[in-house]
């Protein structure tokens, strides 16, 4: 088993561990050269729009190693999960709209432009300490790790779970997009937040802001795969995996279940959440409709069809999916849902283990490849 | 009285313009509806009165419109409602070359014109031709008084009813002598006490304290909105601290009726609130049954419940487009076929994507998300993402009126009984039906209902169709209650699930009790929170009571549901 | 104590403290009994599964359950286990020790293990793994997540996968296993507990005859150091087993005695043996 030493293991243990950390590096190095480096026209530049999508993915595939971490490893199937995403945007929003000051339309040096649209005289006390850089980034861990917190706290204690857990994780996000939508409650009701200006006093829009974005999103990514992997090596990686096949047996021997689901599902919480507050300013807008039920299942979609259960499978779905939808909505958009549903219902008859079972499947049959995962 | 029996004879006369024969049958049928109306037997002197009268309103004099109105009003000829009608919705003109007053409906910028002797096509004239008479605020209160007391000599209760309520909005003398007028002659109970309320009203005016005190005592317990005004504005204080109401005892027997009065609006708005729950109730409760046997009994979760729904709706909106001429008909001729065709939809979900994932709940979920993801472009695709308008038979629009205070629409009241067939013959499919016994089998015990010979793939296939096609159905009401579009199943899903998860998984009954509850309890926090944050408000209450109760309000107890 | 020590007493307490600090020892046992089920009745839907049974086991005993099915056998270990709460009666492990108050895993690291009656293994898991999640120590996350299994536990698995006899399918992954050994990983799990109460539901059920031996030597052998339950249909195992045995029928205990004296008793024969 644990033969060499676990930070070895950690890091080169699994073939699609090394092959993801290795493509992660590449593309963190060679993007942001490619863009910098070569001049627009040249046939090594890359543009500020594909970098921007690349860091967009980056995030997506944050958010898909979150879902799978519950899913995946743990069998808490949530259906919630956008929300997290959603309320971590909303905390860099709420930053990024701050540092408009007086660049807004109505020129409030307080108050962002739909408060003033509204006619509200004061900023809300929520708002508050949002102009600090330090206070959004906390709030982008503490909302969403919270909420899940105290939801998982009593979803899990009362041992809600399975399609139950799905169905309420649900209800949750339905319940915060229809509270978003709302202009009361300050959140810049169906618009959303948007035109912001600068980050960290850098134009959000400058060259060098991207690339720094998008090395941001590559290294939370990056950092967030080996947390999880970590999580997924230790003792308490195979308690949860435990717990996801024989939940009342691994009571019987002692786990308080409750407290383990709780906290990684906090864990994966805070994760998507961060994966949110990335992927706002690259996107340049957080709206309500982050919060719709079915962006929560299309991240589960994500998942099912890289492979649950495996983190470079969650990566590779998040990825591969998205790549899709961005080519499908550019080129045929009418047949993306068709393709999207068609899709759901493919793996979840035919590739239980996603598209990374399939490969070690083809790898399995190659003598030559069998000594290499050995 | 006198006037059944004169309609007797009058009515071959009253029939205007050709062919007479072939409209006897139809006017023998109006006959029927119209026993007692108004109708005075010299018809020929009354055409010319009116006609005269008419003419007299060509005119920008008002107030020789005004006599004109008493005139028409005279004559009481058949169309005298219309004429004061159009002139009363500025739709009366005259001709300019021959000062011939007309009934028009404007088409651009040309007049399609009407006669108002003959109630026949008079052409299309050009707008600038004709000057519309006017009337101004004076001429429309006379108006609106004339029209009340032609009303209040009509036949019908209703009618009568209307428009004593319509004198009570601004009551001066000639009102008041109208009304007094009637009092005598009133038969109906309702019509009687409205025409007391307002005379009571009136009587508030008077000099004598007693005859006001009188007055205040009638109106204890009306619910006439007019009658609460009234007696609110008499125990106001004003500025200086003087009452409207200068007699004490006047002003405490009207608190007294305000107070009685507030008790029962309060009770009528309860009862209100209490209706609009259950009729929501019921469409939630229509929404998720379909889902309490796909999810209660088979134990798989069907994410395309709801566009099974948006499907029964396109089903009678392409029903109405079939048979445009009945559409009456059409709604009812919808609910086989929507049934019909969503489970047929169901059936095929089954066969192609569920029948390989039980006893996986969660895959289920997945594969059937994907499915409602394709059922939605496809209904976009031929239907448009446009919302479809589906039209409402005549027979479910309107209200049932039951007093001033509380009315009930009649599409809520059928959605309410529409829901409560379906409940009761699902009930009866699943007790009484050999289908029923095999699938309340297969749902305990699968393994042995197989053993037992009970071909559990069939059974499976027609309980799936059996849910989806109750969607169907629940969509044909939906069709009536909300907008067809592409995301209908997107909006309601949710609530279903909540709704059987709430009720308890696996009981109808559950599923009855909590979707009428819940569309209550909504109801109720509406006027306090707003529609939307009510909806939150249920969701949060939904998901704490799940933490609570994680088997629903009526939980499967015993061994085999711990497992 | 030292700042790192209460920083990490303070995280235990957040990540859910262990039971050990909690609580008084469990399970104590002076007046030489471990188990008290005094009047217990459990109903589903009106069904009594548990009738006012009352059973003591004490410290050390290897006590058999027999019943007919449907006597309430399961229900029983589910009370113990806390895994059914009971309508009424008390269930005390030794004299301090309420079950009734504590949860499932609570119960566990007070010292009670259990063996379902489907072999019911980690099949995902390796049998290592599966011993290593069942070895006796902190099951706090706090714990697992920071920390592997120290040298102690190692030696404990070892020492069980010896006594099971699987050490060369260790690395195995346990849905791979026979039937048979599935139930003994399951036992050698409920060794690696170091339970002082053992409860054993059906465990020579589809086992060769050798197996069966084996296993009535290691309940054996338990007995006296651990106390153990065990309910078996096998009405020749449990002769080879039992010092004293109990029968349940419909919720409650019918007759007690040795293995010969149940077998007499003309009430046991007429609902169970006589069958």
């Amino acid at each position: 088993m644990q033969t060499s030493h676990p930070a070895i293991q950690l890091l080169i243990g699994e073939r699609g561990t090394q092959v993801f950390l290795a493509l992660l590096l590449t593309v963190g190095v060679a993007a942001p050269i490619m863009h910098l480096a070569f001049p627009e026209g040249s046939a090594l530049h890359l543009s500020s729009y594909t970098m921007t999508l690349m860091g967009k993915y980056m995030t997506y595939a944050l958010l898909a190693i979150a879902v799978d971490l519950v899913w995946g490893y743990c069998g808490i199937l949530s259906l919630g999960h956008a929300a997290f995403f959603a309320l971590g945007g909303y905390a860099m929003g709420m930053y990024l709209m701050r540092q408009i000051g007086t660049r807004g339309v109505y020129g409030d040096p307080l108050l962002p432009d739909f408060m003033v649209f509204l006619n509200w005289k004061e900023l809300p006390w929520f708002w508050q300490g949002f102009d600090m850089f330090w206070f959004a980034a906390l709030m982008v861990i503490v909302v969403p790790g919270l909420l899940a917190l105290a939801f998982g706290w009593l979803a899990f204690r009362s041992r809600v779970s399975g399609v139950y857990l799905s169905i309420i994780t649900q209800a949750l996000t339905y319940a915060l997009m229809l509270a978003f939508f709302r202009n009361d409650m300050g959140f810049g009701g169906n618009n959303g937040l948007t035109d912001f200006k600068d980050i960290l006093g850098a134009n959000i829009n400058a060259s060098e802001t991207r690339v720094a974005l998008f090395l941001t999103s590559a290294a939370a990514l990056g950092l967030g795969y080996l947390a999880c992997r970590y999580i997924t090596l230790s003792r308490a990686g195979r308690v949860v995996q435990a717990i996801r096949d024989a939940e009342s047996r691994t009571r019987f021997i002692g786990y308080r279940v409750e407290s383990y689901k709780l906290w990684v599902f906090a864990f994966s919480a805070v994760l998507a959440g961060i994966a949110g507050a990335l992927y706002v300013p690259q996107v340049g807008i957080i709206n309500p409709s982050e919060f719709q039920p079915i962006n929560s299942i299309e991240i589960v979609i994500w998942v099912a069809v890289g492979g649950r259960g495996t983190l470079y499978g969650a990566v590779a779905g998040a990825v591969l999916v998205n790549y899709a939808k961005t080519y499908f909505t550019a080129t045929i958009p009418e047949l993306w849902l068709y393709a999207l549903g068609t899709l759901f219902v493919i793996v979840t008859l035919f590739l239980p283990k996603g598209v990374v079972g399939l490969a070690d499947k083809f790898a399995l049959r190659r003598p030559a490849a069998r000594t290499v995962t050995a | 009285m006198t006037n059944l029996s004169c309609t007797l004879y009058a009515v071959p006369g009253a029939s205007p313009g050709p062919p007479f024969l072939a409209r006897r049958a139809l006017w023998w049928l109006a006959f029927a509806l119209m026993l007692g109306m108004l109708v005075r037997p010299a018809a020929a002197a009354e055409s010319t009165a009116f006609e005269q009268a008419l003419g007299n309103l060509a005119t920008t004099n008002f107030k020789q419109k005004e006599r004109a109105v008493g005139e028409l009003l005279d004559a009481r000829h058949a169309n005298t409602r219309t004429v004061l009608n159009a002139l009363l919705e500025g739709n009366l003109y005259y001709r300019k070359d021959d000062k011939r007053v007309f009934i028009g409906a404007a088409q651009d910028t040309s007049l399609r014109l009407q006669d108002p002797l003959t109630m026949s096509d008079a052409g299309i004239a050009d707008a600038s031709d004709c000057t519309k008479i006017t009337t101004n605020n004076q001429l429309r209160k006379a108006l609106k008084s004339a029209l009340a007391s032609f009303d209040l000599a009509d036949p019908d209760a209703d009618v009568r009813l209307a428009a004593v309520n319509e004198l009570l909005r601004s009551l001066d003398a000639d009102r008041v002598s109208i009304l007094r007028a009637r009092q005598s002659s009133e038969n109906n109970d309702a019509v009687r006490t409205a025409i007391q309320t307002g005379l009571a009203i009136a009587d508030l005016d008077s000099a004598d304290a007693d005859v006001r005190l009188a007055a205040v005592d009638q109106l204890e317990g009306s619910l006439n909105p007019e009658a609460f005004n009234r007696l609110s504005a008499s125990v106001a204080r004003a500025d200086d601290g003087s009452y409207a109401e200068p007699d004490e005892n006047v002003r405490n027997a009207a608190r007294a009726a305000l107070n009685a009065i507030n008790n029962w609006r309060s009770f009528y708005s309860t009862l209100e609130t209490l209706f609009f729950g259950l009729s929501l109730g019921s469409v939630l409760v229509l929404a998720a049954i379909g889902l309490a046997i796909t999810f209660g009994v088979m134990g798989v979760i069907n994410m395309a419940h709801g566009e099974l729904m948006m499907l029964g709706a396109y089903t009678t909106y392409v029903i109405q487009l079939l048979m445009p001429q009945h559409i009456g008909a059409s709604v009812l001729v919808a609910i086989p076929v929507a049934f019909a065709v969503a489970g047929g939809v169901g059936v095929l979900i089954e066969r192609g994507v569920m029948r390989f994932l039980y006893g996986r709940p969660l895959e289920t979920l997945l594969a059937t998300f994907g499915v409602s993801l394709v059922l939605q472009q496809i209904v976009r695709d031929i239907f448009s993402a446009n919302n479809r308008p589906v039209e409402t038979p005549a027979w479910m629009a309107g209200s049932l009126q039951v007093n001033e205070a509380f009315s009930i629409t009649y599409n809520r009241l059928y959605v309410v009984l529409f829901m409560l067939i379906v409940f009761a013959i699902l009930q009866l499919v699943l007790k009484k039906t050999s289908l029923g016994l095999k699938v309340r089998a297969v749902a305990q015990n699968r393994a042995m209902a197989k053993s037992m010979g009970v071909r559990t793939e069939w059974v499976d296939a027609l309980t799936f169709g059996l849910g989806s096609g109750i969607a169907g159905v629940a969509g044909v009401a939906l069709s009536q209650l909300t907008n067809v579009g592409p995301n209908l199943g997107q909006s309601y899903i949710i609530d279903s699930f909540m709704v059987v998860v709430f009720g308890g998984v696996g009981n109808l009954w559950g599923t009855l009790i909590g979707g009428m509850s819940l569309g209550v309890v909504n109801q109720a926090l509406e006027p306090y929170a707003g529609a939307v944050l009510a909806k939150i408000l249920v969701l949060i209450a939904l998901i704490l009571f799940i933490q609570r109760r994680p088997r629903g309000l009526f939980p499967q107890k015993g061994r085999a549901a711990e497992s | 104590m030292n700042a790192s020590t209460a920083i990490r007493n303070g995280w235990q307490k957040v990540f859910g403290a262990g039971a050990r600090g909690a609580r008084p020892a469990p399970g104590d046992t002076s007046h030489g009994t471990i188990l008290y089920l005094e009047d217990i009745s459990v109903s589903f839907d009106g069904f009594k599964a548990l009738n006012a049974l009352t059973l003591y086991i004490d410290a050390g005993e290897l006590r058999c359950i027999i019943g007919p099915n449907g006597a309430g056998k399961t229900t029983m270990m589910d009370v113990i286990t806390g895994k059914t709460r009971p309508d009424a009666g008390s269930a005390w492990f030794g004299q301090t020790t309420d079950l009734l108050t504590l949860s499932e895993p609570q119960i566990a690291e007070a010292g009670i293990g259990r063996k379902f009656q489907k072999p019911t293994v980690f099949e995902q898991h390796t049998v290592m793994e599966n011993l290593e999640l069942a070895v006796a120590g902190h099951k706090t996350l706090w714990t697992t997540l920071r920390s592997p299994l120290d040298r102690r536990q190692h030696e404990r698995i070892e020492e069980v996968l010896e006594t099971i006899r699987l050490q060369d399918r260790r690395s195995m992954r346990a849905g791979m296993l026979s039937h048979g050994q599935k139930q003994w990983l399951e036992i050698g799990m409920l060794l690696a507990q170091e339970p002082r109460l053992l409860l054993v539901d059906e465990p020579v059920a589809g086992m060769t005859p050798q197996e069966v031996e084996r296993t009535a030597e290691l309940l054996l052998s338990l007995a006296g150091k651990h106390s153990v339950m065990v309910v078996e249909h096998d009405m020749d195992f449990v002769r080879s087993i039992a010092h004293k045995v109990t029968v349940l029928h419909e919720g409650h205990v019918l007759a007690e005695g040795t293995i010969d004296e149940v077998q007499n008793d003309p009430r046991v024969v007429e609902v169970y043996l006589g069958e």
